[in-house]
């Protein structure tokens, strides 16, 4: 990555939330690029942040501070024309089929719903693009008259898929988009997004904490901790040799793919932090394997290039030689 | 449409055995007691509701003792309680009809604004719902009686005053959690405005609780109505009303019995087939039970 001029950038993405009194850095200065057909992963425990970062590409939600580009265009900056022109680049397929599907919407309806609400259509056009989606993703054109509760799991969630490919957007969001799914199924569906990748060339962005998922699909990984990126680079390096203790824990704690494979686990000790008071210094800290010293409680590492660890940054106090000690 | 095999019995505390599981019963007696009254009264009834006959005051129904020329006995002033009885059908349905159409109409409207928008618009919104529970409706209707004295649009007032209320905060709550699903999200990331997420995504799921609460709120205006009419301040005399035709019986409880009963019974018979009826149509409604 960092040839081609990346489609979507993410630059110190910052998104506090006021709870009470107290503030809650749901995001805390996140950056990252994404190249036009690449995939990147947020990976991450349940309160991370990676979530809130998905809703904020959405433009869901509005970021504290920080900037995301798309095509190197503000998206802060934009028109009413460049917002629809947004709203047809960027779509998404959120985790749970039974609630993302509007219940009461027939499945014309709902794969239609973006060219409906952003291009000026005939009924036939419709139609026909309607048909096309759903070929795509593999259900019936006849589907369209159905209701959602008519479809299986992985049936809806092929709607929903269908319904983010209508448009032909650029880059697709993707939350958890398996995690709800019968593990029967799960293979079906990340397949059908290779697929579609390789069909349509769209960068994709998923939210995922099932490291097998990402493996799978991404190409590049961003591993989150309390709101920051702890480690990121290319996929196959951060599996083959994890450098952050925490990417090595989160690793650890996925069972191998063959009962036999030897597999040492390194387990967590606790809990994840409340996000209210995170820890001083790296938010890692406490619950670190390999904890150095006092820097790790009093400073924060850099998100920094590792030396023998190719193109990724890592944050953390172990690979700063002036930190050792 | 008949229940599956088996039926799912499910406990909702009131329950008719047979009678709300098959909505047959409440519906005929409906059909009996109000609606073709309400349409057809001037065929149906035997006499007209306003000739008094003195003569013939106070004469008790057939089955008392009473005879065919009239079935169900006369008032005080030898007006056939029957007839009165049919035509009071119609200003009970009217009443209830109109008065729901228009309560449910600003409830909902309200409550869709409230539980969308969220911020000041919920917090004023909902402290008017406060404001008008806490207000006694029956005072309320002295109120304007008293201002305007007792007319028709005046008991509609005091029922869409009632109503609305209910529907803003029923709606508004299922709204606050419609909004936070996830096909709301889906649909602004498709690029929809406010308008068709409200109309489109929103309301068409809150229509079910919107349409059975309209139901069951029959049986609660047309008690509201009759308890106005008996007290002086809803449809003013000598309409036949069926509160009015119970409080003109009032003072006969016991030597005239049947000129409050039978009127009485109407309302009975009314509210309770609607009730049932609003039971059956909210399980057959329930979108828990239809889906998954």
């Amino acid at each position: 990555m960092g040839d081609a001029a990346p489609l979507l950038e993410v630059r110190e993405l910052t998104r506090h939330f006021r709870v009470g009194k107290a503030q809650v850095r749901a995001v805390d200065g996140v950056s990252f690029a994404v190249a036009p057909g690449d995939t990147l992963a947020l990976v991450g425990e349940s309160g991370c942040g990676k979530t809130t970062t998905a809703r904020l590409i959405l433009q869901l939600d509005e970021p504290t501070a920080g900037e995301i580009r798309l095509d190197g265009r503000d998206l802060r900056q934009l028109d009413r024309a460049g917002l629809r022109q947004f709203r047809n680049d960027v779509q998404a397929v959120f985790q749970d089929p039974w609630s993302s599907l509007n219940p009461r919407m027939r499945v014309r309806e709902i794969v239609a719903e973006t060219l409906i609400c952003n291009q000026r259509l005939g009924r036939k056009e419709l139609d026909r693009q309607v048909d096309a989606a759903l070929t795509a993703v593999g259900l019936r054109p006849d589907h369209a008259r159905n209701y959602p509760h008519e479809f299986s799991g992985g049936q809806r969630q092929r709607v929903a898929i269908a319904s983010a490919l209508i448009s032909r957007p650029r880059l697709l969001v993707l939350d958890e988009p398996v995690s709800a799914l019968d593990v029967s199924i799960r293979s079906q569906i990340m397949n059908l997004f290779k697929d579609l990748q390789a069909e349509f060339g769209m960068s994709y962005v998923i939210v995922a904490h099932d490291l097998g998922t990402t493996r799978y699909m991404a190409d590049q990984i961003a591993v989150m901790y309390l709101g920051r990126i702890v480690e990121i680079g290319p996929s196959e390096e951060i599996f083959e040799a994890p450098k952050h203790p925490y990417t090595k824990a989160l690793l650890a704690a996925a069972l191998p793919s063959h009962p036999d494979t030897p597999h040492d686990r390194e387990e967590l000790a606790g809990e994840i932090p409340s996000p209210l008071e995170p820890p001083p210094g790296c938010h890692f800290h406490p619950r670190c394997p390999a904890f150095i010293g006092p820097v790790c409680e009093t400073d924060y590492p850099d998100l920094d290039p590792v030396e023998g660890a190719g193109a990724r940054r890592v944050a953390c106090h172990l690979y700063r030689g002036a930190a050792v000690g | 449409m008949p229940p599956p095999a088996g039926g799912v019995a499910r406990g909702s505390g009131r329950s008719f055995g047979l009678a709300s599981r098959y909505p047959l019963v409440p519906i005929t007696i409906l059909m009996i007691v109000l609606v073709i009254p309400s349409f057809f009264a001037d065929l149906i009834a035997p006499h007209d509701p306003y000739a008094a006959s003195v003569p013939n005051r106070l004469e008790p129904p057939v089955f008392a003792g009473g005879t065919w020329e009239f079935p169900l006995g006369t008032d005080r002033l030898g007006r056939d309680i029957l007839s009165r009885t049919i035509h009071g059908a119609k200003y009970a349905l009217s009443i209830s009809l109109v008065g729901i159409f228009l309560g449910t109409i600003l409830g909902t409207a309200v409550g869709l604004a409230a539980g969308y928008f969220r911020g000041w618009t919920d917090r004023i919104v909902m402290r008017v719902v406060d404001v008008s529970f806490a207000l006694p409706s029956i005072l309320l209707a002295l109120a304007l009686a008293a201002a305007f004295g007792s007319s028709f649009e005046g008991v509609i007032f005091v029922v869409v005053f009632v109503l609305w209320s209910y529907f803003a905060r029923q709606v508004r709550g299922e709204v606050l959690s419609l909004r936070e699903r996830d096909f709301v999200a889906r649909a602004r990331v498709a690029g929809a405005g406010h308008g068709r997420i409200i109309f489109r995504h929103i309301l068409p799921n809150v229509m079910n609780t919107v349409i059975v609460l309209a139901t069951l709120q029959i049986g609660v205006v047309i008690i509201l109505e009759a308890s106005l009419s008996f007290l002086g301040i809803g449809i003013p005399r000598p309409t036949p009303a069926w509160g009015l035709l119970v409080a003109d019986g009032r003072a006969l409880v016991v030597s005239a019995w049947w000129v409050s009963l039978i009127p009485g019974l109407a309302i009975l018979l009314t509210v309770l087939s609607v009730n049932l009826f609003g039971d059956w149509l909210r399980d057959r409604l329930d979108p828990k039970l239809r889906q998954r």
